[in-house]
């Protein structure tokens, strides 16, 4: 669903760093993304086919790394992933929680081409 | 040639950042902002209105509406209440973001506000991933939706302050398991405050006013504080 305003921000991000780095073209895209952020890779894809036409970034291939979620019982300590629904504390079976790995969102890096060519003035 | 440009920037970053400018702009007035979230027909407006009529004597209210078509019921109903209400028309966009409330915030007088309510859009599944700069999320669900939300849009039921539960005078018509739906929320959520209430007989109404009315004053006593500490500290 907002999956348009958060490729937007991709772009942007990607293109900045392009240009800083004197890139001519931005060939791929590294995201990290975790399974608590609730991200629809097809739909990412779609957009940004679209909207990264005339950029640096137009025609480059979008990689999604995905973190499984990890949480910390608040009662015992004991680290648990997250299956296909919220389940309570394997050991001890608390309810209270903690996320510990799985809220992941960034841009990684971007690999680039035309680098330095720029002339020397 | 190609190279990696190591970027490793989140990719909300942009939204924190004017969400954090929003909170410097609430603290430096002293309001207390609030978020309120939750989907379609749970009664975000009805718990606005109540929330209003409860406080209006003791504390200056503002509301901001956060609506996706052209339309200001809610807005106009919270207007018809004596409150000052800003419309943000997000033009079918499906959540407010930081930006959209920081546009919104100079056509309040926040210097005459002392809690700042945000009505979002009503969705459980975007609004959760934009900060706006509030200082508490506040989900409202409501008993005909059923018992296991917290277990299908667990996002939107993550980092919230406080929950309400609204339209329990349904409860003797709907099978809603209390506890099931708690557990589920206080799984990602330990140390979430828990109201349930019904706007249509006002039962339960009074701990979740007085619950803001003290959260409100807490925050002012702090402001105070540091401006004292503040002033203090440059005389």
């Amino acid at each position: 669903m907002h999956e348009l305003a958060i490729t937007q921000n991709i772009l942007r991000i990607a293109n900045e760093h392009a240009a800083r780095a004197d890139a001519q073209r931005v060939t791929d895209l590294y995201l990290v993304i975790g399974q608590l952020s609730s991200i629809v890779d097809d739909s990412v894809q779609f957009y940004w086919d679209i909207i990264s036409k005339g950029t640096l970034c137009e025609g480059a291939t979008l990689h999604f790394e995905r973190i499984p979620a990890r949480l910390r019982c608040q009662q015992c300590g004991t680290e648990y992933g997250l299956e296909q629904e919220l389940t309570t504390c394997p050991s001890c079976q608390s309810a209270r929680a903690q996320v510990i790995q799985g809220e992941e969102f960034r841009l990684e890096s971007i690999e680039v081409e035309g680098e330095g060519n720029r002339s020397k003035d | 040639m190609s190279k990696i440009v190591h970027v490793v920037e989140d990719i909300m970053s942009a939204n924190d950042d004017v969400a954090a400018q929003n909170r410097a702009k609430l603290n430096g007035a002293g309001v207390l902002g609030i978020n309120i979230m939750a989907s379609p027909g749970s009664g975000k407006t009805s718990v606005i209105l109540r929330t209003i009529a409860a406080l209006k004597d003791e504390l200056r209210l503002s509301v901001v509406e956060g609506d996706t078509a052209p339309v200001s019921i809610d807005a106009d109903k919270v207007i018809a209440a004596g409150m000052t209400a800003v419309q943000i028309n997000t033009g079918g966009n499906c959540h407010l973001d930081a930006n959209m409330l920081r546009q919104a915030l100079p056509e309040l007088l926040l210097g005459q506000v002392d809690l700042l309510i945000v009505e979002n859009v009503g969705n459980l599944i975007c609004p959760a991933g934009f900060k706006l700069g509030t200082h508490f999320n506040v989900v409202i669900a409501s008993v005909p939706e059923g018992d296991d939300k917290p277990y299908k849009y667990p996002n939107i039921y993550r980092g919230i302050d406080a929950l309400i539960l609204n339209k329990i005078d349904l409860l003797p018509y709907i099978d809603f398991d209390i506890d099931y739906f708690k557990r589920g929320v206080q799984l990602l959520n330990p140390n979430l405050i828990f109201f349930t209430l019904s706007c249509k007989t006002g039962e339960g109404l009074d701990a979740w006013v007085q619950w803001l009315k003290a959260r409100v004053r807490a925050f002012q006593a702090h402001e105070d504080s540091r401006l004292h500490e503040w002033a203090h500290h440059h005389a």
